[in-house]
């Protein structure tokens, strides 16, 4: 359940999550709150329906210029559509989006200069090479004709694609393929950079080599919006992260906040074969708990993470239903 | 308008660094099918025949450069926008680039523009090496330059509105097919019934073939034709800009 309450200077999004504990935050208190932040993207009260079926339903978030934001979410939960909806490419009914202080509606164009996108599929033209590739991203994003080169070649060091320039984008294995979308998607750089499960389909070794661009990225100044469904990657990346399910943002915090709100502490003990999970707030409660429980063979006492919040939270497991 | 037009450039780079790749291929497809149509019908059936005052051969060759604007602009309009869209999602890209939807539309086009001019200009440069019949007038350049235009925006426009590669094959079958036989290409228009003709003068190829013929021949200038086929080619060009602004697509 949510509710919204409306006051005069302020609105509290009050939660209720499966035990009926409420959990309050202000999304806004990231524009107005005590560090007063600055915020690059802005979405209030956003609405996205395809027929009669919201896929985003209400949406209020904001995002810090600088930060690593993390958005979390099962599969159909609203992530994908909230980057279409920021980047322009969907239309959304109600509500407003603002990105950098402009208006995505009123001023499309000065917004697109500000962001950078790599969608979940490789969007790269396949019948080009990478250099035409990030050539024609140039142009098309308007990068003055003296610069383009430059750019290209600057982004190629950087990312150490230089020796596949001049190759087709279908010759390239998965992992140059994306890192090929991200250097397209930085040639006009942007002040935010959506990923969009980027690394899906990626092995271990493209995948740690992908974070550590993206971390790279993002220490040079660049605001990364990051959604994934994979938990570890958002609990290892990102400063703050959304929770995003059935299109509403159900919690937002630093990963060890949202964690903390569960309980930093968490059990994990079988019983009628079934495994089952408690959180507490300190370990000496665990342990309590755990001396009055029949089998000690199976239990395991650990730290809350990320996926224990989602779950506790929606009743779901992250990336499915 | 200068400003569209250079991001319409833009656009179309891409476009033509893919054209630079397939060369050869783009060439020898946009001449092969209205290769055939002139050996099929112009010396196959058509040979001894005269239609409306001059030799078949020379009827029809203005009727395959109107016939080579449609489905050369057409088809690599679509065809390319369509694999974009739908496989590459790199259209989606274009999208997210501060570009108007009237430059992006403009620039999408190029493709089907060339490959209409290309494929044109070659069987009718054919067409004046084996009959003395045929003109190179102003008013030609404007009716296939035209043509060219009306086809690719509605090649874009099919690719907007196509769900998938299914539905893009659907449409020529329905539209683009009927169109190549029907419009006045192998034969005059007005030879059929006129309950007939009032279709056929309600699709773009008729006015398309009327207007080549007519420059081509040197007979008098069909305006009106000229006027509709403008109006097509705005039209599509319209519902183009708003498929893209409202991201109908």
């Amino acid at each position: 359940m949510s509710l919204f309450l409306c006051g005069s200077h302020r609105r509290y999004d009050i939660l209720t999550n499966n035990d009926n504990k409420l959990w309050m935050y202000n999304p806004i208190d990231l524009l107005n709150g005590e560090k007063m932040v600055e915020s690059i993207i802005e979405m209030t009260d956003v609405v996205k329906k395809y027929g009669d079926k919201a896929a985003i339903n209400g949406l209020t978030m904001a995002v810090r210029k600088g930060e690593l934001f993390g958005f979390l979410g099962p599969n159909g939960a609203g992530k994908t559509t909230t980057i279409r909806v920021i980047s322009t490419l969907t239309d959304f009914s109600e509500g407003t989006v603002k990105v950098a202080g402009i208006d995505i509606k009123k001023d499309p164009r000065n917004a697109k200069d500000h962001m950078g996108v790599i969608q979940q599929a490789i969007s790269l033209d396949k019948d080009l090479t990478i250099r035409e590739n990030m050539m024609h991203h140039a142009m098309m994003h308007k990068v003055p004709a003296d610069e383009r080169k430059k750019r290209i070649q600057e982004l190629s060091d950087f990312i150490g694609l230089d020796e596949y320039l001049d190759r087709m984008v279908d010759s390239l294995s998965g992992g140059w393929k994306k890192k090929a979308a991200i250097v397209c998607a930085l040639v006009h750089k942007p002040d935010i950079l959506f990923l969009d499960e980027p690394t899906v389909g990626l092995d271990v070794k493209a995948r740690r080599l992908l974070w550590d661009l993206i971390k790279k990225l993002n220490e040079e100044g660049t605001t990364i919006f990051l959604t994934s469904h994979y938990i570890e990657e958002i609990e290892l990346l990102c400063d703050r992260v959304g929770i995003i399910d059935l299109g509403k943002l159900i919690a937002l915090g630093t990963p060890q906040e949202l964690c903390n709100k569960v309980g930093s502490t968490a059990v994990e003990y079988r019983e009628n074969e079934e495994t089952k999970y408690k959180y507490f707030t300190d370990r000496d409660q665990a342990k309590d708990f755990v001396s009055v429980l029949d089998d000690h063979d199976q239990i395991v006492i650990r730290n809350t993470n990320l996926e224990d919040c989602f779950v506790e939270l929606t009743g779901k497991s992250v990336g499915g239903r | 308008m200068f400003q569209t037009i250079k991001d319409a450039y833009y656009v179309a780079w891409g476009d033509m660094c893919f054209m630079k790749h397939n060369f050869w291929n783009i060439l020898v497809s946009s001449v092969m099918s209205p290769l055939l149509y002139l050996l099929a019908f112009g010396y196959g059936l058509g040979n001894g025949i005269t239609m409306e005052g001059v030799p078949y051969i020379a009827f029809i060759i203005p009727g395959i450069a109107a016939l080579t604007s449609l489905s050369a602009s057409f088809s690599s309009t679509a065809t390319r926008l369509n694999v974009q869209r739908l496989y590459y999602k790199s259209f989606d890209e274009m999208l997210m680039c501060p570009l108007s939807p009237a430059s992006i539309i403009l620039g999408k086009s190029f493709l089907g523009l060339f490959r209409g001019l290309v494929g044109a200009t070659l069987i009718y440069i054919l067409g004046m090496c084996v009959t003395s019949e045929l003109y190179v007038t102003p008013m030609l350049i404007v009716s296939v330059v035209l043509s060219c235009f009306t086809f690719s925006f509605l090649g874009v426009m099919a690719a907007l509105l196509a769900k998938s590669h299914q539905s893009m094959a659907t449409f020529s079958s329905m539209i683009i097919l009927p169109m190549t036989f029907l419009c006045g290409t192998f034969f005059s228009a007005a030879a059929m019934p006129a309950w007939f003709q009032a279709i056929l003068y309600a699709l773009p190829l008729t006015h398309s073939s009327s207007i080549i013929r007519a420059a081509a021949l040197d007979w008098s200038f069909p305006w009106i034709s000229l006027v509709v086929l403008f109006a097509f080619c705005v039209a599509f060009f319209v519902i183009d800009v708003y498929l893209v602004k409202a991201r109908r697509i």
